[in-house]
């Protein structure tokens, strides 16, 4: 019936919008193999905001590229919106999932309308105006004037950089945003309306958001959901006071060392986003 | 027709909007354009007397929102049922809408402005060009002053990649280009039945012209594409920047090692393309005009002087300093971003072809009564 079958939809039935199940990922080199993933199990469920943490090289973004489909893992499967994450480059990704790269990956070629235009124009069926008005909803959105909208990429900041990649992101309004380090590189101020608008818009749209971040901040901030991985699987996935209270050398290290304590008095005043 | 379709229906007075009015429904053809018509045909009442209600769609997202905003003229029409969600959404649409980006159309002024612009780039490119070449001159007598200072280390290191490793491409190519010249020049020498003279042929044009050219062309592309791109990275990733904070002179360890490997690399690349441009030849004037190798290569030194061969390097050394100094020029110039970096690259190829076919007219001009 449909050429882009309408899979947003079925973020009304679907209560599980990723679900990985025994999931092992092998890394080889020619002199020896690394198991980073073990029969790793994790459910992200509708309206959650989960935060993946861990150590370096424990995976993190490997485990944002199986869900993004960009990589194959060894064995195990994971399942997005109700169907094999392999499947999902296919025609209208764009209205399933929306990822904000940790460097934004905007198109350079283009100003920053046509970035944010380009996944609806690729389709080839809707005008030209309508897509160039829904570009400017959006870029508005995401906190950024109309007088941006003929921009280059490379005449933004950071922070810019990082809204209009979330705009483009976002444009066919997919139920599941993936975000790889959301606020790396950019200055506390910024940084800080950059998680505000992610929170607003969490609530506004609906989205369910899966995020990898080393900020303390920023996770205490937005996350409902905190999953640790260590050991080659997600040792606890739970809301973030619950985590911090589990016993792990690790856990214990990352949040309630130094870096973490000062992060935690932010704990304290805010309540949990949502 | 399936329940996901997004559609109108008329119910007396009422227009109920029915369906998924979601981008990816509306991005598919039949239903766009069943949908579009369908919009066409209450297209009078839109803010008159009828009721829209839109409390039975199954979904809208902020595309089939703007389609509604849209069809309305952007302002709500008198009545309308919906729930609070889709009230969200379409007021979030309603207020974001109204703004229009600046459409910016260059008048008469601007365009005449932009034609002194490209002169006013030109004129910088020149500046530029210069300078680099007055720098080159000045690290040269730095160097010859302190050589043990020099950056030998750079300078081999370059001699290879630029060199050696445009051995084998730039034979094959000569190879070919010799085959090709010698057989149709034998068809034509044939008909006069001045077989032999296709030493002399071969020889001059080969030696003198062709060898060169060839081999200077093939290095702009090879070396001096490359040489922009490294210098360009170096822009991008700020390490031209950190180079300067340690008080590291661009030209003498950047620009001046490339300009010497392609003054040393480029006379003997020409000199090997020039030999196996004559090995080709040699084989096909034994094929097709039963010209055997022996009297070939008894018969050049006769058909061509030796100045040739000096006047052959010696505008190689020309071309090569001239591909490493555009390269640089180019690479030099980049902005930090990736885009400047593909149009500079293709810019500074562009540019040392023509220097080098430009050179080249020069040098037969001047040594036109040189050596034949």
């Amino acid at each position: 019936m449909s050429a882009v079958s309408d899979l947003s939809a079925s973020r009304l039935d679907a209560a599980h919008v990723v679900s990985i199940h025994k999931l092992w990922t092998v890394f080889r080199t020619p002199e020896a193999q690394f198991v980073i993933h073990k029969d790793l199990d994790l459910v992200v469920e509708r309206g959650e905001v989960l935060s993946l943490v861990g150590g370096s090289g424990t995976g993190k973004t490997t485990l944002l590229r199986q869900i993004l489909g960009l990589e194959t893992p060894a064995k195990g499967d994971v399942t997005v919106l109700g169907a094999p994450a392999s499947q999902l480059s296919a025609k209208g990704a764009a209205s399933r999932v929306g990822m904000l790269f940790q460097h934004g990956a905007l198109f350079s070629a283009f100003s920053v309308l046509d970035n944010i235009a380009f996944p609806l124009r690729e389709l080839g069926t809707l005008p030209d105006d309508l897509i160039r008005d829904c570009a400017l909803v959006k870029l508005q959105m995401v906190g950024l004037g109309a007088e941006h909208a003929q921009k280059m990429p490379s005449d933004l900041s950071g922070g810019m950089v990082k809204r209009v990649a979330l705009a483009r992101a976002l444009i066919m309004d997919p139920p599941l945003l993936l975000l790889d380090e959301p606020t790396a590189g950019l200055d506390p101020e910024s940084s800080d309306s950059f998680v505000a608008l992610l929170r607003s818009l969490h609530k506004e749209l609906g989205l369910t958001v899966v995020m990898v971040t080393h900020d303390l901040d920023t996770l205490f901030e937005l996350s409902t959901q905190v999953a640790v991985l260590a050991q080659q699987r997600v040792i606890v996935k739970a809301p973030p006071k619950e985590v911090i209270a589990f016993p792990h050398p690790f856990i214990q290290e990352f949040f309630l060392g130094e870096r973490g304590q000062r992060a935690m008095e932010l704990l304290r005043e805010y309540p949990f986003a949502v | 027709m399936s329940q996901a379709v997004p559609r109108i229906e008329v119910q007396g007075p009422r227009l109920v909007a029915l369906g998924r009015w979601t981008a990816a429904q509306l991005s598919d053809t039949a239903q766009w354009q069943a949908l579009q018509s369908g919009l066409a045909a209450h297209h009078d009442n839109a803010n008159q007397a009828t009721i829209w209600d839109l409390r039975l769609m199954e979904r809208i997202d902020h595309i089939g929102a703007q389609l509604l905003w849209n069809h309305w003229g952007r302002v709500w029409p008198a009545q309308i049922d919906m729930l609070p969600t889709q009230r969200a959404v379409l007021s979030r649409v309603a207020l974001l809408s109204s703004t229009q980006p600046p459409a910016h159309r260059p008048s008469l002024w601007e365009r005449f402005l932009s034609l002194g612009e490209i002169i006013l780039t030109v004129i910088s490119h020149l500046r530029g060009f210069t300078r680099l070449v007055g720098q080159l001159f000045l690290d040269l007598l730095r160097l010859a002053r302190s050589p043990k200072e020099g950056p030998w280390r750079d300078v081999s290191g370059h001699l290879f990649h630029i060199g050696a490793t445009a051995l084998p491409i730039t034979a094959l190519v000569g190879f070919l280009i010799g085959v090709v010249l010698a057989y149709l020049s034998a068809q034509q020498l044939r008909q006069f039945g001045a077989d032999a003279f296709i030493v002399d042929l071969l020889g001059v044009s080969l030696v003198r012209e062709l060898g060169p050219m060839l081999a200077a062309i093939l290095i702009a592309g090879r070396s001096g594409s490359a040489i922009t791109a490294q210098i360009g990275v170096m822009r991008v990733t700020e390490e031209l920047d950190a180079m300067r904070v340690m008080g590291i002179a661009h030209g003498f360890r950047l620009v001046m090692p490339r300009a010497i490997a392609l003054a040393l690399a480029m006379p003997l690349i020409a000199v090997w393309t020039t030999l196996s441009a004559l090995l080709g030849g040699m084989l096909a004037a034994d094929l097709s005009l039963q010209i055997s190798p022996q009297f070939f290569i008894n018969a050049l030194p006769k058909a061509v002087q030796v100045v040739n061969l000096s006047l052959a390097m010696g505008k190689s050394v020309v071309f090569g300093v001239f591909i490493a100094l555009i390269g640089c020029h180019y690479g030099l110039r980049i902005k930090p971003n990736t885009e400047s970096l593909g149009q500079g690259t293709t810019a500074s190829v562009v540019t040392s072809i023509t220097a080098v076919i430009l050179i080249n007219a020069v040098f037969a001009i001047v040594f036109r009564d040189v050596g034949i």
